[in-house]
């Protein structure tokens, strides 16, 4: 070895210290301030997209919580309303309670008297503000014959106008609402006759062509039962399956087989599964179209995977020796897997099932695939009833052309979102509640 | 006599098996349980389990198959002169030729299409929904539909008894069987993991269903439309016509733009979800403290827990206006549904993906390696650059994968923000279309379920399955020796 | 940490100057003290062996004389180390640059998975030691054959250092660390995973790299220590018990747990 030598071996000057070196390690440390910098970009990009993303759901989304309402003296004349006479509301003539919406708003504005002058205020009325009136006439059954003041929805355009999501200063053609119209408006709010008050339809309707008319009561009630097949169904199957694949089965070709595909099936693209329902569930077996039945169907198929994936870790995290206590017990391994490791598993197993149902709930492409985007407007009754679901809603929502259904969607997404966060939080709570150090 | 009450009354049965096995055991043993092989409610469960499993299979098996079994009966079985009233008063003349020709086969001379709506006409007459049926052929479909009935009455009361004699069977050979020698647990642990293995194998029958129902449609597809037109086309136009006379009837089915518009998508999508992704996970795993981990991870579990609808609609309030204004401010003609919009949003969606995988993959580089690069002087980054990615690479090629075959799957984002329209185009500001999007809108709405149209959707359905399967396993694989590697 | 009653690190020795000194080192894990108050020095050109029972701190302290111990959260050092009379805990001091003069081979080998010529360039390149490729691959040839490696895997340095023997790559990383042209390489239990015959080869090589480095190894075996070392640190429960010439150390040590541990009543 002696015969090596400089530089090496030459101590006079080191070379980490000296000047070249200094140099050079300044350099090297803006690369690495770059780098370091690369990722605090990278990271605020996807924080404030996320940031972006709910902060443009809150503020388009908010306002959907209140409706527009213009007070109108409305005149239920009886022999419009009740033309039969028989005193009983079935046989009232609905159809008729928009015209008596429209008098009213006539008789506000007596000045304006020609056909296309009185189409242009009628503008300010919702088109289903009669709906709104029967409803009114239905809880109070004595106003029939008398004159009384009434609040009801604004037209979408008008009701956008006075919450600000449509700028009134916008040059006249670019906005629903004319210059008149505006003028209309403007003196109602003067005389104290338009208010904003909470939209409590959005809650208790289902769908429908009229943003004021237009709730998510349908679309809950057809998630909700969707969710319960689908819990029912994927539950015990996929637990069962973790169960026989982490304790029982033997290790072979088909076991091996199962998992391979087990873990290729939590890959296939959701809208596969949406095909495998409408050619199967549908076509073949000739189950009913739009129902939850099959919407949960296919996504109990969907969330299989990833329920037995969660389901197969829980029971491997317990012990050995628990189930090694059970079987020098006497117990047999049936016993030991059912009295001892399952229970002790649980709590992985629920905090899996509750995030593969929340997966679940914001599934939209197979559910879009087996007709689920029915216009319904009523909550569906049962499980083979034509339904729609809330994700599903957002898709429909969002499609539409009215302005009113802008805020209609990012509202429904917000519904959407407090079921997922709740549903996350709870997993969140059973994951720390039952955490067991082993 | 509905299927509920048949069910309801297996279920009485059951408990009266788990009830009687139970006592039967018990007055075997004569007072001296222990002289039992297994405790009695084990006796009780192996009576109920041979009551239950078997009749309920059928019931099940019955439900799935009632539907076609019966449809099928109704119109085989109907009179030729029935199936020819019908079809004059139902099908385009155009189409009558065909069926006066071989009127003697019944309902064997119709097509597909006509059959299904022949089909509808007798399930609504069936349900009393005459209303939907036209006037004309209510009277030549009522005896159908009255047979239909009487089917459907007469299998569910042949369902009922055959389920109540095999319990009944079932209770008395159970109730012989028991006696003290007998092993009852052996037998009920036997049953209850041939149970299990059920559960087990539904995972592969969905897969299995999936392959069948895909190819099995695609197969249709491909008798009307030559595989080689569908793989290697460039025109993609489904608009098929209804009626065969009509012009311009067939339609064209060269599905390369849409593979081209999937890729530009999907490749727009990486450009924003790799380098985010993946430098975000070297950032958390390399130089972030644990409270700025224990903030930022959560973060990104949310961006991953958003359903991908609700990423559409982004798209189209926020990024969509924003990139097309963005285009009109340097005076770039930007289509308002730009491959460039859908791409980016579905990019955003996948970030968190691709983090959370890169981060599993860093975290199993061995410390001992970042031990080495430090004690020799390295700084951070030049650590992660040229010890870590490099030994990690294998399993960050993985995880690109699969989320490339995430992109490709992915449906809502591209429906709601990309194009309709089938352009071979590789301008990122153009409009392009995608499989799941063309297999969406093909599907939805209702169509006649026998058209080449809506027959290639299940093609493209195959295709898309194929391409991610295939990416999967490849995915899967390399990631698993990757961890094996450093295990 | 009192620095009033820290002096200048002095020599034990009088005819050797200290190339690194330890002054009242202490380390804490959390709250947890690993190390109570350490004094040493290391001398040039010499190698200081450290022994103690398992969990007594020795890899502590090697850690702290590169600061290695940064990468650990949780990690806290106190008191003073010095090379060449500079802190090495100096905020102003560079920790990539002490550790370019302060290398460190670990207990496992570690080679990165690259071949064997990347494995010993990497550090060279890092620092800019050479920018040509023949000079780099003057260094590889260099470090192996002071690593003793030159002769096996001449043929083959494209091939990857993942593929070598447990010896060679140990052998391997100590040419890495070499190669970077330190002041002072740390060692931790270098031959803990190697048979004899590799164990000896690298002793040898210890002792052969002693004329160009200072050496810090820590070891377990009491034979390895006496042939390799010319001075041994005895390490208990965190203390510094005892240190001095190996000679002395093992045929006369003034602490009585010294002597209990080097005659294997405990350890
Ligand atoms: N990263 C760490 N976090 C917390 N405590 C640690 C850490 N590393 C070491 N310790 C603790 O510090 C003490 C000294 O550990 P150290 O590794 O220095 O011992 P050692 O003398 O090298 O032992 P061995 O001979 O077994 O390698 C031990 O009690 C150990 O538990
Ligand atoms: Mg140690």
């Amino acid at each position: 070895m002696t015969e090596i030598t400089a530089p090496l071996s030459d101590r006079s000057v080191s070379f980490h210290t000296s000047d070249a070196a200094e140099k050079r390690l300044r350099a090297r440390y803006a690369a690495e301030k770059r780098f370091k910098a690369y990722g605090v970009i990278a990271i605020a990009f996807a924080v404030s997209m996320l940031a972006i993303l709910l902060f443009t759901l809150f503020r388009t989304g908010i306002s959907a919580f209140w409706q527009t309402e213009m007070q109108l003296e409305v005149t239920f004349d009886a022999a419009v309303v009740d033309p039969k006479g028989t005193g009983n509301p079935a046989d009232w003539d609905r159809g008729a309670f928009q015209g008596l919406a429209n008098e009213a708003l006539y008789k506000a504005f007596p000045e304006v008297t020609g056909r296309t002058d009185r189409r242009e205020l009628r503008g300010l009325l919702s088109p289903v503000a009669g709906a709104f009136l029967v409803n009114y006439a239905l809880e109070n059954p004595a106003v029939v014959g008398q004159t009384v003041k009434v609040w009801l929805p604004t037209s979408d355009g008008i009701n956008q106008i006075a919450k600000g999501n449509i700028d009134r200063t916008l040059p006249e053609s670019n906005r629903p609402v004319n210059d008149t119209q505006l003028g209309y408006l403007d003196r109602m709010e003067s005389q104290g006759a338009i208010r904003t008050a909470f939209n409590s339809t959005f809650f208790s309707a289902s769908d429908s062509n009229y943003p004021e008319l237009a709730g998510i009561l349908g679309a809950t009630v057809g998630t909700l039962l969707t969710m319960v097949v689908t819990i029912l169904l994927s539950l015990p199957i996929s637990v069962a399956a973790a169960v026989y694949l982490e304790e029982f089965a033997p290790k072979n070709r088909l076991t091996e087989l199962i998992e391979v595909n087990i873990n290729n099936l939590a890959a296939v693209p959701s809208i596969v599964f949406g095909l495998l329902g409408l050619a199967m569930f549908l076509n073949f077996f000739g189950m009913p179209r739009s129902s939850p039945l099959v919407g949960g169907m296919v996504l109990a198929l969907l969330v299989l995977p990833t329920i037995i994936i969660a389901s197969r870790a829980a029971l491997k995290a317990v012990p050995p020796s628990i189930r090694e206590a059970a079987l020098g017990m006497g117990a047999s391994k049936l016993q030991t897997v059912m009295h001892h490791v399952l229970p002790l598993a649980m709590p992985g197993i629920m905090t899996g099932t509750i995030i593969a149902m929340a997966h679940a709930l914001g599934e939209t492409a197979p559910l879009l695939m087996i007709g689920m985007n029915a216009f319904v407007t009523a909550p569906p009754t049962g499980f083979l009833d034509s339904s729609s679901a809330l994700p599903v809603q957002v898709y429909i929502w969002a499609d539409k052309p009215e302005r009113g259904f802008v805020e209609l969607t990012s509202a429904a997404i917000l519904v959407l979102l407090t079921f997922l966060v709740a549903m996350n939080a709870t997993a969140i709570y059973f994951r720390k509640k039952f955490e067991r150090r082993w | 006599m509905p299927i509920t009450y048949t069910v309801g009354t297996l279920l009485i049965l059951t408990a009266l098996g788990y009830l009687l096995g139970r006592r039967k055991a018990v007055t075997v043993a004569g007072g001296n349980i222990a002289s039992l092989h297994s405790v009695p409610s084990y006796y009780g469960s192996f009576s109920a389990l041979w009551v239950l499993l078997p009749t309920i299979s059928l019931v099940l098996l019955w439900l799935a198959l009632k539907g076609p079994v019966i449809n099928w009966a109704v119109v085989d079985g109907m009179a030729p002169e029935a199936v020819l009233g019908w079809a004059n008063a139902s099908i385009p003349p155009g189409e009558l030729e065909a069926v006066r020709a071989r009127v003697a086969e019944g309902a064997g001379a119709l097509t597909d299409i006509q059959r299904q709506l022949l089909l509808i006409n007798i399930t609504n007459l069936a349900a009393g929904q005459a209303q939907y049926v036209n006037p004309a052929v209510v009277d030549i479909l009522r005896p159908a539909a009255a047979h239909m009935q009487d089917l459907r009455s007469l299998t569910d009361w042949a369902l009922f008894g055959i389920c109540v004699s095999l319990a009944a069977a079932a209770l008395f050979i159970t109730r012989g069987k028991i006696g003290p020698a007998f092993r009852a647990r052996n037998n009920v642990e036997r049953i209850v993991t041939f149970l299990l293995i059920i559960c087990s194998l539904i995972a592969i029958l969905t897969t299995v269903g999936i392959v069948l129902s895909l190819v099995f449609e695609s197969l249709r597809f491909f008798t009307k439309v030559p595989v080689t037109e569908f793989l290697f086309g460039l025109q993609w136009s489904p608009q098929t016509a209804i009626r065969a006379d009509q012009v311009g009837s067939s339609g064209a089915f060269g599905a390369v733009p849409l593979f081209a518009g999937t890729l530009l998508i999907a490749t727009i999508a990486m450009c924003v979800a790799a380098p985010v992704g993946l430098l975000s996970a070297i950032y958390l795993s390399e130089y972030a403290s644990g409270a700025v981990r224990n903030v930022i991870k959560p973060v990104l579990e949310i961006l991953a827990g958003i359903p991908t609808v609700v990423f559409g609609f982004f798209a189209i309030l926020t990024v969509a206006p924003f990139i097309r204004d963005m285009g009109a401010a340097i005076g770039l003609d930007v289509s308002s549904q730009s491959a460039l919009a859908a791409g980016v949003v579905m990019g955003i969606m996948i970030v968190p993906f691709v983090s959370s995988l890169s981060d599993d993959v860093i975290n199993a580089v061995p410390q001992s390696l970042r031990d080495g690069s430090y004690g020799l002087g390295a700084t951070r980054s030049e650590t992660v650059k040229q010890v870590i990615l490099p030994a990690a690479l294998p399993g960050i090629v993985g995880a690109m994968l699969l989320a490339v075959s995430r992109a490709i799957g992915e449906t809502m984002i591209v429906v709601m923000a990309a194009g309709l329209q089938a352009n071979l185009t590789a301008n990122p500001l153009a409009s392009v279309t995608t499989v799941t999007v063309q297999i969406k809108s093909i599907l939805v709405g209702d169509q006649v379920f026998d058209s080449a149209k809506t027959l290639s959707v299940f093609a493209l359905g195959l295709v898309l399955f194929a391409v991610t399967l295939v990416l999967n396993v490849v995915a899967l694989r390399i990631v698993q020796r990757y961890r094996e590697k450093y295990d | 940490m009192d620095t009033q009653t820290m002096t200048k690190p002095a020599a034990e020795n009088g005819t050797k100057s200290a190339k690194m000194s330890a002054r009242g080192v202490k380390v804490f894990y959390g709250e947890k003290r690993a190390l109570h108050g350490i004094d040493v020095d290391i001398y040039e050109n010499e190698v200081l062996a450290l022994i103690g029972p398992s969990g007594c701190g020795k890899s502590t302290f090697l850690r702290t004389l590169n600061r290695m111990n940064d990468t650990i959260d949780i990690c806290r050092v106190e008191g003073l180390i010095t090379l060449d009379g500079a802190d090495i805990y100096d905020p102003k001091l560079d920790v990539v640059q002490l550790r370019a003069r302060v290398g460190m081979v670990f207990q496992k080998p570690n080679p990165f998975p690259k071949s064997i010529y990347e494995n010993i360039i990497y550090g060279p390149k890092l620092h800019g030691l050479a920018t040509k490729k023949d000079e780099f691959d003057a260094i590889v040839e260099q470090s192996l054959k002071r690593a003793g490696l030159w002769n096996e895997v001449k043929d083959r340095l494209m091939e990857p250092g993942t593929g070598l023997s447990g010896g060679q790559q140990q052998r391997l990383c100590i040419a890495r660390a070499v190669a970077v042209s330190p002041e002072v390489i740390l060692m931790d239990e270098p031959c803990s995973a190697l048979d004899p015959i590799a164990t000896a080869h690298i002793e040898e090589l210890i002792d052969e790299l002693r004329e160009n480095f200072t050496i810090v190894i820590v070891t377990h075996n009491m034979q390895q220590a006496a042939r390799v070392s010319q001075r041994t640190a005895f390490f208990h429960l965190g203390d510094l018990v005892e240190v001095g010439n190996t000679e002395e150390i093992f045929t006369n040590p003034r602490d009585e747990r010294t002597q209990g541990y080097i005659t294997g009543r405990y350890g």
